[in-house]
Parts: structure tokens; sequence; C-alpha cells
């Protein structure tokens, strides 16, 4: 300390007569740099070099070389300090391009040529307004409290190769603490299911053991024996209740474990859906009966027969809500609750589906099959990707919210990173062995675990960069009180999205109906029963006196044939008759024409 | 190995004391907010529907009065006051929000036929049956002291309407003749006629405000300038316009009410065809008055209703009506443009909401936030069927819409007949007659 002091004081001795520096700010730099430049600096030497200075940074950037956060949007010349200092950054902040990207919906409204002012202005005003809104929830990514998770290897040290006790060692408890191992080997193999939020998690083994745990403090709110054969397990739209696919009935208890209904209208069930946003629960069954259980008000909206055998591999898109479905003949099908086919049909494998997942963002499907494969297709465009060859084939797929997909062979759990970026995948991001057969996969919302049940129980993996680091409270909150959730819930059953508008693009809501005439003409007919803007008939009346013998009734009605098209044929009858004139005159004026006319001035 | 594993701490989500409010970190990401339109779609029909619910328009009934309502009028400056002048000759100021009248005059014998306060609101002035024009203080007398009018004009005539000068101690009134009045003389300054018996309504215009306009018996709008001797121009309509209102933003507009049950606005730049009709009334309509913003207009009609256009646009927003109201002959929309008065038949002055599911009183920021979310989700999903259906739909009293039905009726068949008629006659010889133009006889300068 006295030391210290003493270092002070001598320094201040020895540059008493040097004038006290400034404190120095981090953009100080810069602005030497430009004097430097320009030495005899005055006022509007300076703008032009900052003017100088600013393209320059833009051209860096529209080069495109250098991945700089700033720059690559032009700032707005500011005005300057009275002082005679210049801002240092004048105008607003610049937004990077990718975050302006990510927040844009649909392209810009062009405004259609001819267009009155009070509609030119209309649209002016609403793009006006949207790009605002889109800068502000740009500008409000940098706010984002949480990064996401990373795991890197050293030099030549394979990521794949890292263990999770390894994982769980190197990190802090509390995440160290998300692997752990159930060993629950007597109602084997188990399937799982996390809430929206991830708070709380199902595990349901084949034998009838069914549990409900609070995953993260380890609590155990419920756990029973339904004494039957369980298929499926789901959390419906919060966590107070769930259904339970057994081994006749669909069952949904609540989290105590009591049993509120047995649904028996929904037979021999072995996988189950549950769309959030429109409170349905999607069942498919044995028996090749797609169903739809509206939650809020408990009726059937919609059964299908599906026509191809038993349904047990299935998956939602959580873009759209269309169930999609994997068949034993090696093709997937889409199915929304308003129509009795499939949306669409494809063919996937040579084999039969074995499992199957869609991305959150509705862009990307990926199937396995019986023949060992592994493909990615663009669920938009119906197309595939890329396709992968695994040696033993993967059983159970499930796709994060970051968009890492984890593949069980057996019992092993792979996770790859990228699996749809440019090139294809060759080595795993992240590979586990678990003690048995893998019979569950899934994700755990905005944490960085996959929860795998298998035929021993159930394993809690630590897969970094999984999760989705920053959630939305107002729609999915881990940390929310019993409060809040009563409220949300209010507000979600007030915004429940009626079924009828599951269709494959979402948005379809949102954009002008374009449908031609003759189409909604049809509509109207179809709705109506009959065409209302069809003419009767005409329809003579009877004479008497023998007036209405079948000639004269004849002779009526073409009277009266034809009158709306009449004009035209009128019209066009005349026409052809001047046109008919004119020829004939011209071939008269050509008669007369003499050998000197060529050489008459043209009259054009 | 380097690894980073997503891990929280609660603190930063959960509020720390019971007294806080609870945090609520936002993430706008668009892939976590799927079904965007959808349940915005959804929000949106919630909205309508819940305006629907809350449409509860009438506020209070003001009653009083012995005979019909005759006139209204709104004090200059205050918002809380309200004058009515009755067909028994009674005139009554009302306290709007204790509704109550505060002040009986018996001010006339017979019809009080028109009624207006002066611009500073210190003084207001009636005319009656009785030939008189009185101007009375708004101050009540002290007590025990009798009612006096500060000044009597007895004029050769029945006066029919008044409106006072926006910033001049002048006043017009109309009966047979259009009168501009000093109010420091005892005869008119000036006085306007066009071949005309009789005037039912005069009224300044709040921005020219030497320019006045007048409704006429003879089916005619007149325009007049106060500084010329003779009127500037009128238009003749094909029936009679029984009251006109300016338009106090865009004041070179006016709308009169008229007796074929529609009401027109006219430019009065160019009065060869109005701007717009306005189409739904059943019955004549008697009365009509603009909001403050210029924005909206409400209509008193015979056929008891009172309904509140756009001011651009063809058809109502709005219709009020009750079981009991009867032919409303007055309609006045108050100068904070939350409230419209009526006066009817029946003797009572009804308050009405303008806006009917509007929320009174004073209102949180989030309400307010809230209120100002649902009309732009209304706005944007107004074309959707659902929404459009539920919006639109008003319930009317059984007579209404049987006439309305009637009307319609009608309408079409001469518009077919006319159809029939063009069709079987010389092309050209029987002319497309667009609506606007049908109603407008002549323009005279």
């Amino acid at each position: 300390m006295a030391a210290l002091v003493e270092g002070a004081a001598k320094s201040a001795h020895v540059e008493r007569k040097n004038q006290k520096k400034p404190v120095k700010r981090y953009w100080e730099k810069t602005e030497e740099l430009k004097n430097s430049d320009q030495p005899t600096s005055d006022r509007s030497i300076s703008t032009e070099n900052t003017a100088d200075r600013c393209t320059s940074t833009e051209n860096t950037a529209d080069g495109s070389t250098s991945t700089e956060n700033t720059g690559s949007v032009k700032r707005r010349k500011g005005g300057q300090i009275p002082s005679g200092k210049k801002d240092p950054f004048p105008g607003e902040a610049p937004i990077p391009q990718e975050q302006l990207q990510k927040y844009q919906r649909g392209s810009k409204n062009n405004v259609p040529k001819g267009a009155q002012r009070r509609l030119k202005e209309a649209i002016a005003w609403s793009e006006t307004v949207s790009e605002l809104a889109q800068k502000q929830a740009a500008r409000y990514d940098l706010l984002l409290p949480e990064d996401a998770g990373f795991l890197e290897g050293d030099e030549d040290e394979d990521t794949c190769r890292i263990s999770q006790e390894d994982i769980a060692d190197a990190v802090d408890i509390t995440s160290g603490s998300k692997y752990f191992n159930l060993h629950l080997s007597q109602f084997g193999p188990y399937r799982l299911d996390y809430s929206r939020t991830g708070r709380h998690l199902l595990l349901s083994g084949k034998r009838g053991h069914v549990a409900c745990i609070e995953w993260q403090s380890k609590n155990l709110t419920c756990e029973m024996n339904v004494m039957e054969t369980v298929n499926d397990i789901k959390w419906l739209h919060t966590e107070a209740m769930f259904a339970v696919a057994q081994k006749k009935w669909l069952y949904i208890y609540d989290s105590e474990g009591i049993e509120l209904h047995c649904v028996k209208k929904f037979n021999d069930v072995l996988k189950m859906q549950f769309l959030p946003y429109h409170f349905l629960l999607a069942t498919a069954s044995a028996t090749g009966f797609l169903q739809y259980l509206d939650v809020s008000v408990g009726k059937e909206i919609a059964a299908i027969c599906t026509k191809s055998g038993r349904l047990d591999v299935m998956s939602q898109n959580p873009y759209n809500a269309v169930i999609h479905l994997g068949h034993s003949n090696g093709t997937v099908s889409l199915w929304s609750p308003n129509q009795k086919e499939p949306l669409v049909k494809m063919l996937c494998h040579r084999g039969a589906i074995r499992s199957l997942t869609v991305d959150k963002t509705g862009t990307y499907m990926v199937t396995s099959g019986l023949d060992r494969k592994l493909k990615v297709y663009d669920v938009r465009a119906f197309k595939p990707l890329h396709s992968y060859f695994l040696p033993a084939g993967a059983s159970c797929l499930s796709l994060s919210q970051k968009g890492l997909l984890s593949a069980a062979t057996g019992d092993i759990v792979q996770v790859y990173q990228n699996v749809w970026g440019g090139s294809p995948v060759s080595k795993p991001y992240m590979a586990h062995r678990v003690r048995g057969q893998v019979w569950g996969l899934a994700y755990c919302p905005f944490e960085d675990v996959l929860g795998v049940g298998h035929g021993e129980g159930f394993t809690s993996m630590i897969v970094p960069g999984a999760g989705e680091p920053n959630f939305d409270a107002l729609d999915t909150n881990p940390y929310r009180s019993a409060k809040q959730r009563q409220e949300w819930e209010v507000k979600a059953l007030l915004e429940k999205v009626q079924p009828e508008l599951i269709g494959l693009d979402p948005g379809q809501l949102g954009k002008v109906d374009q449908a031609s005439f003759e189409q909604r003409h049809k509509e109207r007919v179809d709705i109506l029963g009959y065409d209302p803007l069809a003419k009767e008939k005409f329809k003579p009346k009877a004479k008497k006196k023998g007036r209405s013998s079948a000639g004269a009734i004849e002779k009526r009605k073409r009277k009266v044939a034809y009158e709306d098209q009449r004009d035209v044929i009128r019209q066009n009858v005349e026409e052809q008759m001047k046109r008919q004139k004119e020829k004939s005159s011209e071939s008269q004026q050509l008669g007369k024409k003499s050998t000197l006319d060529r050489f008459r001035k043209q009259d054009k | 190995m380097k690894v980073k594993v997503l891990c929280r701490n609660p603190d930063d989500y959960v509020r720390e004391t019971t007294r806080d409010i609870q945090r609520v970190p936002r993430n706008y990401d668009p892939t976590l907010h799927p079904f965007e339109v959808p349940r915005e779609y959804t929000r949106a029909l919630n909205a309508t529907k819940l305006e629907r619910v809350f449409a509860k328009p009438f506020v209070a009934s003001l009653d009083g009065h012995r005979d019909g309502i005759s006139c209204i009028a709104k004090h200059a400056k205050s918002l809380s006051t309200v004058l009515s002048g009755a067909c028994d000759g009674e005139v009554k100021v009302w306290n709007l929000p204790r509704r109550e009248c505060v002040r009986t005059i018996q001010a006339h014998e017979g019809f009080v036929r028109g009624i207006c306060s002066r611009f500073c609101g210190t003084s207001f002035f009636t005319v009656g049956d009785d030939k008189t024009i009185k101007q009375w203080n708004m101050e009540p007398p002290g007590c025990g002291v009798q009612e006096e009018p500060i000044n009597t004009i007895l004029g050769k005539a029945v006066v029919t309407g008044i409106d006072h000068h926006q910033r001049e101690a002048t006043f017009a009134t109309c009966g047979q003749t259009v009168d501009i009045y000093d109010e420091q003389r005892s005869s008119p300054i000036r006085s306007f006629s066009w071949g005309v018996d009789s005037f039912s309504c005069v009224r300044y215009n709040p921005v020219e405000t030497e320019l006045l306009a007048s409704c006429a018996s003879d089916r005619s709008v007149v325009l007049y300038d106060m500084r010329e001797s003779t009127p500037l121009r009128k238009v003749v309509m094909k029936l009679r316009s029984n009251t006109l209102c300016w338009n106090p933003m865009e004041a070179y507009y006016f709308t009169c009410s008229n007796e074929d049950y529609n009401l027109y606005t006219y430019d009065m730049r160019h009065l060869k065809c109005p701007v717009t009709v306005h189409m739904d009334h059943v019955s004549a309509v008697l009365d009509v008055d603009y909001s403050p913003t210029g924005r909206e207009f409400v209509s008193a009609s015979f056929d008891k209703t009172i309904r509140i256009f756009p001011k651009d646009k063809g058809h109502s927003r709005e219709v009020y009506h009750t079981k009991r109201m009867q032919h409303v002959i007055c309609v006045r929309w108050s100068a904070d443009n939350k409230y419209v008065l009526s006066g009817s038949d029946e003797m009572n002055i009804r308050l009405w909401k303008a806006n009917a599911s509007e929320k009174l009183g004073v209102l949180s920021s989030r309400e307010k936030i809230a209120a100002n979310y649902n009309k732009k989700l209304i706005e944007k999903f107004q074309h959707h069927p659902q929404v459009k259906r539920i919006a639109r739909h008003r319930h009317l009293p059984r007579d209404v819409l049987k006439q309305k039905k009637q009307q319609r009726e009608m309408k079409e068949a001469k518009r077919r007949k006319e159809q029939n008629v063009r069709k079987h006659s010389k092309p050209g010889s029987v002319p497309l007659v667009p609506e606007k133009e049908k109603h407008v006889v002549a323009v005279l300068e």
C-alpha cells in the first residue's frame, strides 16, 4: 500500500509540468489516429474525414470477408456537439444484417400499379411500421441474457469420445447433476416425455410403471403402476395433466396420479402427440385410426381411418401442427384433422419406417427405416437433402431446439450436429452407451439435456448446445409460479387455435385469397346446392285453341334463345360484314391501279 | 476439452420478494412463436366478440321536460353544461356529470325553435314561436330573483333557427329570411332572401367565420357571405333538407340531413353533386351534428334511431335505439368527442357513448394498451368473413328492419325497371345516372 502511494507521488513529482491527461476512453484510439492523419484539422475537414471513414468501413463490410458485427448497416451522420467535439457514434446503432434477417416476415409489399392514394399511403405506412418492429426486435437480441452451450475438443480429440462422466466433472455442480441414471429394471423398456417448460418428466414402463418427476430437483410428484401395458405417455397443456395410452383405452391422469378420464372412444393407442396451441391430443392406434381429442372441451374432433395398418411411428410438425405418420411400406403421410385423405404421401424408404422427427421450424424432416438408412428431407419442397447409412439403423430419432439430431442404434445414443448443412456429416458430435435397448428419446426444452428411456431405466445425458438458451416467458416459462401458470392457462385457452386452421401453411390466413371467380363460384354452388347465377330455362306458356302445338312452342322458344348473347353476335356479324366490305372495296381499288401508281408517294 | 452447458441462475428469473412484480424475460425469435397468424386471428375474433359484448352505449336519460325536446345546444366553454329547449317554450340547463337539471326557464310561448350559446359562454340566445329572440345570462339569477332575459328582440315573423358568430357579437337567425343581427341592435343589420318563403336552419362556418349556410323550404341549401348583400349560391335538391352541419376540421364540407332518408355531404366549392350520399335511415333525417374531430357525424331520424356515420362512408357504422325513444328531433356530439346527446319526442334527453364499447372512466396504462391492441387487431382482420359478420351485426327494431327490407326491394325493383327500359330503348337515350347525381336538381349562382 505504502509503495503504491509512493509511486504515485513520484510520478506526480516527475510530470508536474505536464498537463493532466483526461481519462482515456475506449474510442480515443481512433480519434488520435485521425488526428495524425490530418494534423491541421479544422471542423469542415474533419467531418469530411469521418464521412470517409464511414464509407470505408462500409466498403469492407460490403466486401463481406470481414465478419465485423458493426458497420454492415450504414450509420446516419451525427450532429455536431457545440463544444466542437464530434460524436464518436453518430446516428443510431447499426444492426447486423443476419439479425434483421431473423425477424423478417415475408417480403415487402409493393404498391400495385394504378393504386389509389389512400391504398398507397396505407401500404407505405404498414411497411414503415413493420420495418420498425423488425428493427426493434433485432435490437432486443443484444439484451438476451444467456448464451448457448458448446463442446469443443482439444487438438486430435474427438468430441464423440468425450464421456458423459468427463463432461459432468468439468462443468459446475448444478449442470453436472443433470447427468444421472435411474435403474428401473423391473418394468422394462421406458418411454418418456418432458413438459413444455422442461421442468417435469414423465416416465412410463412398458409393464405399467408410470412416474412423474420434477427432474432437476429429483422430486417425485407421483408414481404408480397402472397394472396394464402402457404404450405411450404424454403431458397435456400443463404439468397438471397427462395422458397414458394403455393396453385398451386412453386414460387421463392428473399430476397426483388420480384417474380423471377413461376415453373409451380411443382404443389400442400406440403413439400420441399433443398439439399445444390447438389443445389437441392426436393418437395413432393399432387399428389404423388417427384420432384427435380436443382436451379443452373433451370432444373427439376427428377420427380418420388411414387404411395403412398398425400406426406406431408418429411425429408432429411443430411449425404447422400437421401429423406425420410412418408406415410399414416405407411411406410417410402427412395429416390434418380436416381431411380424410393425407395431405401428402411420400415414399421415403425401401423398408418400413422406424422413426421420424421434424424440426421446430418445420423445414426439415429426418426419417430412419428398416433399410438402415437415415434420410433428411426438406418438407416444404418434399425433396431429399441427405441420406446416411447407419450400420445398425436408428430405432429412435429426436431433434433438439437448436437442431441437434439424436439417433439411437441399439443401446448407443448418437448425437449429430448440422445434419441438414451443406455437406453430409461424417461422424457424430457425441455418443453414449446406455445399459439397455433404447426405447424413447427426447430433448428437454430450454436445457442441454437429452433424456433416454431404455430397457434398464432412464438416463439423462448432457448434450451441450442442444437447448434454446433464452425462453419467452409469455409463451413458456420454466420458472413460472402457480399464479403465472393459471394466468397463462386462461390466456392460452382464449387464443386456442381452431382445428380447422391446421394446414400445410399456417400463414395462409394472413394472405390475400386469390381464388379465381370460377373457383369461388363453384364453391358457392357447392354450399348452396344450386347455381345462383344460372338462368331459368324458358318455358313457354300453354296457350289454347291449338296455338300450343309442338311447332308453335318451338317457334316461341327460338324467339328468346340466346337473348343475352345476341348483342355480341350482332356485333360480330356487323364487324364481319364491314371487313368483307373493306376487302371488296380494296380489291376494286386494286383493279383501278395503274402501273405508274407504284411511283406515287406513299400516304403514310 | 472446452465445454459450456446451459445453466441458469434461478435468481435471475424469479422475483426476489413476493412484493415484486414477476419477471418476464422475452425472446422475440419467430421460431419460438409458432402459429403467429392463426393465434392473432383468434385474438382478433375474440376482440371482435368482446367489443360486441361490451357495446352498451346508453349512459343516461335526462328527464324533466314536459313536452318534446325541440332543440339542444352545447355550452361553448363548459363540457358539463347542456341547454335544451322544449315544445312548450321551456328551456332547461343541465349538468351532465350530475345528470340533473340545474335551471328551468319559461322562455317562450309555444315552441322554442332554436337555442345557441354565445362563443364566450356567458350567455345564450333562444328563439321561439312567439316571434321573439331572447338573450339570457348563463349564470342563474340570485335566490328569489325572477328569471329575466338580458335582451329581447321582437321580430316581425316567426324565427325558426339561430346560430352565433364564432368570434364577433353578431348572430344569424332564419325564418322567412335569413337575418344577421348585431347584439347591440334590435333590428337586423342585413337580411337575405332568394325567392324563398321560409328557412329551417342556419349555421355559421366554423373556420371561414363570415360564411353561412341555410336550409330553405324550396328544397335548397343556400350559402351566404355575411359581408355581401346577396346570397352566394344555392343548390336545389329533389327533397327538402332539414338541417345542416359544417365539418369543423375541413370546413369546406357540410352535411345536410334530408327528407328523402339520406344525408348528403357537399363540398361548398363544387355543389354540382354531393361528395358522399349517406344512406341507412328508413325515415326522414331530422338533425345532424359533426364530432369535434370531423371524422364522424351523428344523425337523428324520424324512424326513432340515431346513427353514426364516418364522414366518407356511405353507410353508418353504428345505430342506437331504445324501446322508449320516439322520433328523435335533435342530436349533438359532445365537445370531448366521447358522448352523443339526443333529444326526442317523448320528453327525454338521452346521453350515449360515441363509441359503444368504450370503457368509461380512468384507464390504467395496461388497459389502454390492451384496448389499442384489440382495436388494431380488429382493423387488421376486418375483411375476414367471421370477423366482418360479427362486427357488422346490429340489432334493429322490427319496424326499422321491415322498412329497410321493403326499401331495398323497392330500390331493386326500380333499378330493374330502369335496366329493362334501357334495354328496350334506343342506345344512349336512357343514360346511366350515378346515385350521387340523382338528387341534385340545379345549382344557382
